[in-house]
């Protein structure tokens, strides 16, 4: 069933919309990741101008995480004053980021930059979270018990409160630092952030796998309809039907990776991820390396 | 080059006033609506050759006819290696470039067509697309058009259909333009041009309006008019439908 696409300006299969909602809601549910740094290339793929699958992939992903946080709510995963303690410092951050993106688009090359960004930070994510993983499978194994978390210097700052959820009493400075870090990647690459965010509260604060999802989808939420507000108001590039094709698929693919997620072992899930990362990671790197099918591209409408 | 062409045209202007030829036609549809269904359309084109006098049977007559999109400035970017990376190095602005263009024909275009017309009329897609100044250090500015013109051929943007005019008794035409679905609203225009020996002896315009309309008309005005309002209630749909989402599930799951 084909149907037109009032903003994006483009005839669309609606099954196939439906489709790639619900694969990237199922991704959602399962790893705390929005998932626009798979949405967004997809509907590239599929023909919507780069401008309108930015904006309304965020819209999409409000919808996704609302969904896989009420799912996490129910199940007490998620740590609400560490999600608040990072939305503190991510909009901070993304503040921050908006100006820094402005300066490089009027550098020019600001698309080389953001492809950078991704197969850098992607590609030393993905690898760590793999290493790390497979050591953790590996001990689980062999029957050695679980290491004890370590006291290092994120401990000794001042400023300690209760994570209670998570199980930490730590300083509120090093939450807040992340938080920002993300916001600040966050805008310039135009994601929720959740790929970053969710190795960076496991191995930087040593939050629990479990609760780090229902968390990062909570800050996600308020990331991404930032962003959705801010697109809609100045560059008029939300598709609501687009939007809304996508999200019935995303919300019900929330829930069902919810449920997967719950049933796997930490390790499995951020192995998995892992490799995820790594795939899109390994995709945009060939983009970079190899030469392109055709070296001519129409850029974005000058008037 | 101008005055050459001028030249040509007043000398051989003369002798076709004798036989005046005229070209009309009609569209079977003068508006198209995209509705949320819209799966591209069909133009159907159809004329006659009006004539004072009988038939000069010296050289046929031959039919041209081209459909144009509003237009847009746009830039070309050409990707080349810098330091192992593939990146976008040069960049040319194109004037005005056709959102949709397509030109059919009863035979062979550089038989029935000559240069100075073509560029008179701007009736091909090479002259259709207007390129006034490119940067000085882009060595082949027109490459970036010829590119333009194969990535939106590969849309079904830019068409040329030869042979696909239909000239009967040397008085009756008709064709039928594929209207894709990534169409784009505004005012098109469609042209028939009559040829005789390459040259342009009558030409006959008509415009075609596309519009959105119902839901389509109401989202797309509504996005840009009350922008503040649109986002919020497309976070507003998010939030509810996420939310529908949890609770249906639950109630499932008991």
């Amino acid at each position: 069933m084909q149907i037109y696409l009032p903003i994006a300006e483009i005839s669309v299969n609606a099954f196939l919309l439906l489709g790639l909602g619900g694969m990237v809601g199922i991704l959602s549910g399962m790893f705390g990741v929005g998932g626009g740094f798979l949405i967004t290339p997809l509907l590239f793929f599929v023909g919507i101008p780069p401008a309108v699958a930015v904006a309304t992939s965020a819209n999409q992903i409000v919808a996704s995480s609302v969904s896989g946080v009420l799912a996490h709510f129910r199940r007490r995963t998620v740590d609400l004053r560490m999600g608040l303690v990072l939305l503190a410092g991510g909009l901070v951050g993304s503040a921050a980021g908006v100006q820094i993106f402005n300066v490089l688009r009027q550098m020019g090359q600001v698309d080389l930059m953001v492809r950078l960004c991704y197969v850098v930070f992607l590609g030393a994510i993905g690898a760590l979270m793999f290493v790390e993983s497979l050591n953790a499978i590996r001990k689980t194994r062999k029957g050695a018990p679980p290491v004890r978390r370590r006291h290092n210097w994120i401990h000794a700052l001042p400023l300690k409160i209760k994570f209670r959820t998570s199980g930490l009493y730590i300083s509120v400075i090093p939450p807040l630092l992340v938080g920002a870090l993300v916001g600040l990647l966050a805008a310039i690459m135009g994601v929720g952030g959740g790929f970053i965010m969710v190795p960076a509260m496991i191995y930087l604060l040593g939050v629990p796998t479990k609760v780090v999802i229902g968390t990062s989808l909570f800050q996600i939420i308020f990331v991404t309809a930032f962003t959705t507000l801010l697109h809609a108001t100045t560059n008029y590039t939300v598709d609501m039907l687009l939007a809304l094709l996508l999200l019935i698929g995303g919300v019900i693919g929330a829930q069902i990776g919810t449920q997967i997620g719950l049933r796997m072992k930490a390790e499995q899930l951020r192995i998995l991820l892992a490799l995820l990362v790594l795939a899109v990671c390994g995709k945009l790197a060939l983009d970079l390396f190899l030469r392109p099918a055709d070296l001519y591209s129409i850029g974005a409408d000058l008037a | 080059m101008r005055l050459l062409a001028v030249l040509a045209l007043l000398s051989c202007a003369a002798p076709h006033d004798a036989l005046a030829e005229d070209v009309i036609a009609g569209l079977n549809q003068t508006r198209i609506s995209i509705s949320a269904d819209f799966d591209g359309s069909e133009l159907l084109i159809f004329g006659a050759i009006k004539r004072e006098a009988p038939l000069d049977r010296s050289e046929r007559p031959e039919i041209i006819v081209t459909v144009e999109g509003p237009s847009e400035r746009l830039a070309i970017h050409k990707k080349a290696r810098i330091a192992g990376i593939w990146v976008n190095a040069e960049t040319v602005e194109i004037d005005a470039a056709p959102s949709f263009y397509s030109v059919s024909t009863s035979a062979p275009l550089d038989r029935i067509l000559r240069q100075t017309d073509d560029m008179r009329h701007a009736i091909t897609l090479a002259r259709a697309i207007r390129q006034v100044g490119a940067p000085a250090e882009v060595a082949s500015p027109e490459d970036f058009s010829q590119a333009l013109i194969r990535l939106r051929a590969g849309q079904n943007l830019y068409q040329t259909n030869i042979g696909d005019v239909r000239l009967r008794e040397a008085t009756l035409f008709d064709t039928a333009v594929a209207l894709p679905a990534n169409l784009v609203e505004g005012v098109y225009t469609a042209r028939i041009f009559l040829t005789r020996g390459g040259r342009v002896v009558s030409t006959y315009s008509t415009a075609i309006e596309v519009e959105k309309v119902g839901l389509e008309r109401f989202l797309y005005n509504l996005a840009h008019r009350q922008a503040l309002i649109y986002g919020l209630l497309s976070l507003a749909i998010a939030i509810a439908a996420g939310w529908g989402a949890s609770a249906v599930f639950r109630y499932v799951r008991g």
